[in-house]
């Protein structure tokens, strides 16, 4: 859905032909989400066919119409491209897409939270350090993204899209260090409100975690 | 050898003796070089703080070392201390402690009139200081006039000047909203690309990805820590 809409948003700002349309989108985006280009015309068939967007002009080659392309320049490149453009009902579709907040339907989905809640019960499994594991890793992509920023010169006026998209994904992994400090905080109180497990029972110390120990030997 | 700024050896710091003791360090070692950037990153009561103080002379560990721009503090009586740390550690805390009836340029001067250094002398190198973090314009300004952010840049001005290379900061960004907390760190960022050996601790992992290397603490010990490697990164 949001890919239909990001291009559907392209097509009410200028008409485009497909190819245009991903490159376009994957420049607004940073190189986020990298389309490819039998989706773009799928999408732009199915856009058509639900009456959003319409053909306006056919490029074929020789002619160098380039009837309203927008962004660039009919060349011959764009030989034989269609060119479309979005219709009252495309644009009254961006305008609202605009003004509704997005639902966050993605994160019961997320692989994390689903790994982490069988690592809780699952036998053998040392969470403290799959919780360490994560958070280092997300840290490491935080590292990455900021020094992202740091080269594209961050607040410079042209790359304001790009950053803003790159800023969504510091977020993003922040939120999740967040969550995986959280977490932490609860299996080591949930530890330690139970009682100890019998001597018997207790694996081998991991010296590299001794704090955390409890939490996956009452997990068993 | 000892090119680092800051060298600290199986350090231990415990609190408390008998029964009740408590370790709040127990044998942490980290060095920073010039140019630097390091985040420490921990839960409450992981020893972050008491990581800081050491590293800077506020403290003193119950064993190991601690040397800073070679110097090592725990063989030094409390004055030669304060003279380390007045000459080559600056601190940014949370909360600012900019003194209110004091201009910027006051504020930022501060440290090297309390070493003795001639008001001219230390106003010009504050001076220096406040320029350099783009704050000449308001070096008459008082704090309660400035801007938070502002503030927080008297306060790195502060810690930084008369040629200081370790800077210790304790959540500088604690008070400020996201977009200004950025600045800071840019701020924090360039410090070091210019051989400022930052140490900070910080409980937002935003603010530790400025950082070179991310150390996490755990129960007094290093548990973990990231490097980012410093390669030219290409861009998307």
């Amino acid at each position: 859905m949001s890919i239909r809409n990001g291009i559907l948003a392209l097509l009410v700002e200028a008409p485009r032909h497909g190819y245009q349309v991903k490159t376009d989108f994957e420049e607004r985006t940073g190189g986020t989400w990298p389309l490819n280009i039998g989706q773009v015309y799928t999408t732009l068939a199915r856009l058509e066919r639900d009456g959003l967007v319409t053909v306006v002009t056919v490029v074929t080659e020789g002619t160098g119409t380039g009837t309203g392309t927008g962004t660039g320049d009919a060349t011959a490149n764009d030989a034989g491209r269609i060119v479309y453009a979005a219709t009252a009902v495309g644009r009254a579709v961006v305008r609202e897409w605009f003004t509704t907040p997005v639902h966050r339907t993605r994160a019961p989905r997320d692989e994390l939270a689903i790994k982490l809640a069988l690592a809780v019960r699952a036998p053998g499994v040392e969470v403290a350090a799959l919780v360490q594991a994560q958070r280092s890793e997300a840290v490491r992509s935080l590292q990455e993204l900021t020094r992202l920023k740091v080269n594209a010169g961050d607040g410079d006026d042209g790359d304001l899209a790009w950053l803003l998209v790159v800023d969504s994904m510091v977020f993003q992994a922040e939120a999740e260090v967040r969550w995986l400090d959280h977490c932490e905080a609860r299996l080591v109180r949930a530890a330690s409100a139970r009682p100890p497990a019998p001597p018997a029972t207790q694996p081998a110390t991991q010296p590299a975690t001794p704090a955390t120990q409890p939490v996956t030997e009452s997990a068993r | 050898m000892s090119d680092q700024i800051l060298e600290m050896t199986d350090v231990t710091r415990i609190h408390g003796r008998g029964e009740t003791a408590v370790a709040a360090l127990k044998g942490v070692t980290l060095a920073l070089s010039p140019g630097e950037f390091v985040a420490v990153m921990g839960p409450s009561g992981s020893g972050k703080s008491t990581l800081l103080n050491l590293a800077g002379g506020l403290d003193l560990p119950t064993s190991g070392s601690v040397r800073v721009e070679g110097t090592e503090l725990t063989r030094l009586s409390p004055t030669a201390m304060a003279r380390v740390r007045r000459r080559h550690v600056g601190f940014v805390f949370q909360d600012l402690n900019l003194i209110p009836s004091l201009t910027a340029v006051e504020n930022a001067a501060l440290p090297l009139e309390l070493d003795g250094r001639s008001p001219r002398a230390a106003r010009a190198e504050a001076l220096e200081s406040l320029t350099s973090l783009d704050m000449a314009a308001l070096a008459g300004r008082f704090p309660d006039d400035m801007s938070g952010g502002q503030q927080q840049r008297v306060a790195i001005a502060r810690a930084l000047v008369g040629g200081r290379r370790l800077l210790l900061a304790d959540e500088p960004t604690g008070a400020l909203d996201s977009e200004t907390g950025d600045a800071v760190m840019r701020l924090l960022r360039q410090r070091c690309d210019s051989g400022t050996a930052v140490l900070l601790v910080t409980h937002e992992a935003r603010h530790a990805g400025w950082a070179d290397r991310v150390v996490f603490l755990r129960d007094g010990r290093v548990s973990d820590s990231t490097t980012y490697a410093v390669e030219p990164l290409a861009a998307p």
